[in-house]
């Protein structure tokens, strides 16, 4: 360091020295980068559990210095479930894709949240199959064009993209439910900060915290990773506005 | 006038993505377009040092965690906020 200055910021040492697999401009690296600066600041890296889904992020007990468990598609919920019940001194989380969470592993997501099981999902909803080569997930938006639906999504046929934070914050033992993104720095910092504020909540024992990410997928929206901030703000979020959807402590406060 | 900040990006790390360039409030840095990292890519670098504030913006947005921010030491005043009624 040159004499005269301060650290202001570093690579969080939660982070392993593994090059990332995710493509460039990718928020899923954004997001991993995020939670073990949590992990570091909070000092519970001996106590945090993470959960993998199947998807792009299959890989991410590589990246992530934590205990990790990988889940069959879609079970990451069902798998959490069963790790902090077991272990309820620990922060627990589940960290899953669009096709994982709100496809093939609805139901578990679903009971999960209506059960209040106390543990914090992380949802990145890039509204793609991104591991497997960009086919429709539920979240495609209404048009959109991906390898399984190349004149865009029908949703005559197909149904309207699915909004999981609004659906979830419909449940009564859930404690929080945001939908971030990292399309800005501030936007970034929110995100950073909302992941904390879960992670805090469930520590506290308020019951299911669920941040949902408005991701990208610079590679099978086929944009450059700068275009795909632009796809987000023009397209992304007029359908999956960012907001608090529901927060328990704000709840009491009004009652 | 002394530079307020710096950063060091790690090349290898770095896979030209390019984000920390456009949310740069101060637009000091820029791709190294004549040299690629061992992965072939075109990393970040420090184009214009004396603009840098050490604001950080890059590195929140750098998906990969690699860049490293300094910033100047102040010299610590009293806050006159702090301690007084001025209200
Ligand atoms: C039981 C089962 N069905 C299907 C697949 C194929 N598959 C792998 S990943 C994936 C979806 C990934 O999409 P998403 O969860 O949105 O993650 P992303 O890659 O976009 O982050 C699918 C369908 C599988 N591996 N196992
Ligand atoms: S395919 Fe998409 S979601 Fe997967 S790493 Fe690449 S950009 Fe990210
Ligand atoms: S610290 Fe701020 S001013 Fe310096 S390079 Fe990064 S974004 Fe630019
Ligand atoms: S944001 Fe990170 S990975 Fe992307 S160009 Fe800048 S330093 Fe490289
Ligand atoms: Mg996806």
């Amino acid at each position: 360091m040159k004499e005269g200055y301060e650290l202001i910021y570093k690579r969080p040492g939660t982070l392993t020295d593994r090059r990332m697999s995710y493509c460039p401009g990718c928020f899923h690296s954004t997001i991993h980068k995020f939670m073990m600066e949590i992990v570091e600041e909070m000092d519970i890296q001996d106590k945090t559990v993470g959960v993998c889904p199947v998807g792009c992020s299959v890989f991410a007990y590589h990246y992530l210095d934590i205990d990790m468990q990988e889940a069959a598609h879609g079970r990451a919920a069902a798998v959490a479930t069963g790790i902090k019940r077991v272990l309820p001194d620990r922060i627990v989380f589940s960290y899953q894709g669009d096709g994982d969470l709100a496809a093939i592993g609805t139901a578990e997501t679903l009971h999960a949240c209506n059960r209040g099981e106390n543990f914090t999902f992380i949802f990145i909803n890039n509204g793609i199959y991104g591991m497997t080569g960009g086919q429709m997930a539920p979240t495609t938006l209404d048009g959109q064009i991906t390898s399984t639906c190349p004149y865009g999504r029908d949703v005559d046929t197909a149904g309207m993209p699915l909004k999981m934070a609004e659906i979830i914050s419909t449940f009564e033992k859930v404690a929080y439910v945001e939908r971030v993104s990292c399309n800005t720095p501030a936007n970034a910092r929110k995100a950073k900060r909302a992941i904390k504020k879960a992670f805090e909540y469930q520590m506290e024992g308020l019951g299911t915290t669920f941040i949902e990410v408005a991701s990208n997928c610079p590679s099978n929206w086929k944009l450059t990773p700068e275009e795909s901030l632009k796809w987000l703000e023009e397209k992304v979020f007029p359908y999956y506005p960012l907001d608090v959807f529901r927060d328990v402590k704000k709840l009491k406060k009004e009652e | 006038m002394a530079q307020k900040g710096y950063v060091e990006i790690a090349i290898e790390v770095c896979k030209g993505c390019n984000l920390c360039v456009i949310h740069c409030p101060t637009e000091c840095l820029a791709l190294n377009t004549s040299d690629t990292n061992s992965y072939g890519l075109h990393y970040s670098t420090l184009a214009k040092p004396e603009d840098c504030i050490g604001c950080a913006n890059c590195a929140v947005m750098c998906p990969d965690a690699a860049i490293t921010v300094y910033r100047e030491k102040k010299e610590k005043r009293p806050n006159p906020r702090k301690g007084g009624n001025s209200g």
